[in-house]
């Protein structure tokens, strides 16, 4: 059968009409993205017009003038110089290395313990993987404002006072108001002591390098590990040695109501780092165990049948892929433990919430300002520490082939 | 961490609320509502805490009580709000209470900076320093080197750091968001002193375990003058919770007690008629009823009836009157007349 359909118009083919402006969906995307930035900015403009004139209103002084004032307080501790009569900005710094301190040192401790419960969970003896099953469950099903309370009220305020201290080797003493370590004191010629250090930490960066690259070369290995801790520990201990212990001690002693001298750790301060440090360590754990857990059984298999060691196995093959899968949750972790910080407060440790939110805000009685900052302060610390995850996520992630 | 998330909502009240709100007539609102909105403290033994039955009992509890009985007619019509010392401010910048009565000093600062208005000062109070018995100190000037304990969001740490630098005597601030657990820190030996208003610390000498080893040292640091405080901006509220505390002290200064004032009804006493409404328009002009002084005084008692029941002698606390005497008894307490 055959039909012969006649084309309308036999002239040459129109090209299609231009669709009307407005039905380009391009320039409609754009216009829906401006109309949304212009309706954000309204909205915010709005709010703090409304927040400015409702503070004018009521009388509630406004602006960031309080920060060159006088503070007028003292913190206990502090890693910068700041005494009462330091401004209200030099407080807030002061607050800020507090909270980056025990966020820092809790997130190194945590992975490290949260690493060994985790590889532990997963361990073939009986009594380890229960031992650390158990932790987690304990740890992690626990509030940790009550962790904090046990290990501040409950553990360290029944140390005894500072007059029955308990002395610990080496002239530390612990006492219910800290753990009062002796401070070193450089005497002359202890710069080569750290020189022979630095040059130890170099050279055996070098040696790990030449010795990937022969091994990626040549197939030998070479024993990094024991070559590097000889550089850095012998080398400079035996410079420590031959200039005849440039290195004195000042040793804490009891003066008045308290130990004066040496190095002071604040029971606060401990407690808030075993606190937080513990209570992440338990969900760090289940990440690991989840992350090793995930890699396919077949990756272990063949890295036996190709004559890898356990441990090499562990290190070459299954840690890197566990990695993948770990450290973005990790990521969220070490996130809450930034956060978590701010319940130092409860247990008198100056973090930033506690001086900045806190003494700050009532001297001054700008809380939307403050407020606005410690929001300001806990955004960046996320970020920055999300953007390194992720640029280390990308360094070490696998190249699948 | 909770505390800090109620500030944060009670901040962002103060930034969303309405033109219209903070000028509002406060009075209008208590009395449409029919309760009183009335900030005090989480707990401070003879100030504000509630008893064994849940009841709230203290100074700072019955000037919340009077405020009711003058404006609604009824002492109990009130919603007692427990605020921390950090966020008491806000609860009333916000709106969320209508009067703040926790044992709050009345400074320049809070005048003015935070947009409320203290109405009066009803306890006389300077801060002191508690020590243990145990350790034999007898003054201040010997604490150099202390660990002190102290709240946060009080005028104390300001004080505190002021006397010592003063003093050249060094310290240690060991600073807590709550009074109970400084207490508990304090006790466990961590702080050599404890340092809080006088009054405080004799209320919480009473919650430690054995009340009899802490003494508190004889030096006042500072003026804390305590008082009710409301929001700027609306006068006849003010003026309102200013002549409760004065109607109180009249009261006292003219004999009028909780148990003597339907016979004093009678009174042929013009200061006492004015007092109570047999004569004049007092009420009438500050927007109350006219028998409003009486509602006060009939259902809750007069300023020493309520000193004396909850901090003074007839307490377990028994703080002296001292300067919180009537002026005509050698105290500094003083109201104008209502006339
Ligand atoms: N009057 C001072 C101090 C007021 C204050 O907060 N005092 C403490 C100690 S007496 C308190 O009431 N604490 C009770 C609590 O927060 O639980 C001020 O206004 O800043």
């Amino acid at each position: 059968m055959t039909a012969t359909v006649q084309s309308p118009s036999p002239g040459p083919i129109a090209p299609p009409a231009k669709p009307n402006l407005l039905y380009r969906p391009e320039f409609r995307q754009a216009v829906y993205q401006i109309l949304l930035v212009i309706a954000l900015i309204i909205g915010f403009w709005a709010i703090a017009h409304n927040v400015a004139v409702n503070l004018a209103r009521q009388n509630i002084a406004s602006g960031f003038g309080f920060w060159t004032r006088t503070a007028g307080f003292d913190i206990s501790q502090t890693l910068i110089e700041f005494d009462n009569q330091s401004t209200y900005g030099k407080a807030f710094w002061a607050g800020l290395m507090n909270t980056l301190l025990v966020a820092g040192l809790g997130i190194i401790f945590a992975t490290i313990l949260g690493f060994l419960v985790g590889i532990g969970r997963l361990s073939s003896n009986w009594l380890i993987a229960k031992l650390a099953t158990a932790y987690v469950e304990i740890l992690r099903n626990l509030p940790l404002l009550l962790q904090l309370f046990f290990w501040y009220f409950a553990v360290l305020k029944n140390l005894p006072g500072p007059r029955e201290s308990i002395s610990l080797p080496g002239g530390a003493s612990l006492n219910v108001r800290g753990l009062y370590l002796p401070a070193p004191v450089p005497e002359s010629g202890f710069g080569y002591v750290l020189a022979a250090f630095g040059i130890g930490i170099l050279t055996s960066i070098a040696i790990a390098m030449w010795s990937k690259r022969r091994q990626l070369a040549t197939g030998q290995r070479f024993p990094v590990l024991w070559t590097s801790l000889a550089l850095i520990f012998l080398l400079p201990g035996a410079v420590y040695l031959v200039l005849g212990q440039p290195l004195g001690f000042e040793y804490p002693a009891l003066r008045g109501f308290n130990f004066q001298g040496g190095m002071a750790v604040q029971p606060e301060f401990m407690a808030l780092l075993v606190g937080l440090s513990t209570y992440t360590a338990s969900f760090i754990a289940e990440i690991v165990r989840a992350g090793i857990a995930g890699v396919p059984r077949g990756q272990r298999e063949a890295a036996n049948a190709i004559g890898l060691s356990n441990g090499l196995t562990m290190r070459l093959v299954i840690i890197p892929q566990a990695l993948r899968i770990i450290i973005p949750p990790l990521t969220s972790q070490y996130l809450n433990l930034a956060k978590n910080s701010s319940l130092a407060v409860a247990i008198g440790y100056p973090d930033f919430v506690s001086v900045f939110t806190g003494t700050v805000l009532n001297q001054t009685g700008q809380a939307v300002e403050v407020i606005l900052l410690t929001m300001l302060v806990f955004l960046t610390i996320s970020l920055l520490t999300s953007a390194f995850m992720n640029w280390f996520n990308k360094h070490i992630a696998l190249v699948e082939r | 961490m909770k505390s800090t998330t109620k500030l944060f909502a009670l901040t962002t009240a103060v930034l969303v609320s309405t033109a219209s709100f903070a000028s509002a007539q406060t009075l209008d609102r208590v009395k449409q509502r029919g309760t009183l909105s009335c900030g005090v403290n989480v707990g401070l033994a003879g100030f504000s805490a509630p008893d064994d039955k849940g009841n709230w009992t203290g100074f700072d509890v019955d000037y919340c009580r009077a405020i009711a009985a003058a404006v609604l007619g009824d002492a109990t019509k009130v919603r007692f709000v427990p605020t921390t010392a950090k966020e008491r401010f806000t609860a009333l910048q916000s709106g969320e209470i209508d009067v703040l009565n926790r044992n709050t000093t009345w400074t320049l600062a809070r005048d003015s900076s935070l947009g409320l208005s203290f109405v009066g000062t009803n306890y006389y109070d300077g801060q002191g320093l508690m020590v243990k018995t145990g350790l034999k100190v007898k003054s201040a000037k010997e604490l150099d080197g202390a660990t002190v304990c102290v709240q946060t969001g009080t005028t104390t740490e300001l004080n505190l750091a002021d006397y010592f630098r003063v003093n050249k005597l060094a310290y240690k601030p060991v600073v807590f968001e709550k009074a109970d657990e400084i207490l508990q820190a304090y006790q466990a030996g961590r702080c050599d002193v404890y340092t809080t208003d006088a009054s405080g610390l004799y209320a919480q000498r009473l919650q430690m375990q054995k009340p009899d080893e802490h003494i508190v040292l004889p030096e006042i640091i500072s003026k804390e003058p305590l008082g009710p405080s409301v929001r700027q901006g609306d006068s006849q509220w003010f003026t309102i919770v200013r002549w409760v505390h004065f109607a109180l002290l009249n009261a006292e200064e003219a004999g009028i007690t909780k148990g003597n004032v339907d016979k004093m009804l009678e009174s042929t006493n013009p200061d006492v008629r004015r007092i109570l409404g047999k004569e004049g328009e007092f009420g009438k002009g500050i927007g109350l009823a006219n028998d409003w002084a009486f509602q006060i005084i009939k259902q809750v008692g007069n300023y020493g009836e309520i000193f004396d029941a909850t901090v003074g002698a007839g307490s377990r606390i028994n703080i002296a009157r001292g300067q919180n005497n009537l002026w005509t008894k050698g105290g500094l307490q003083y109201a104008p007349p209502i006339r």
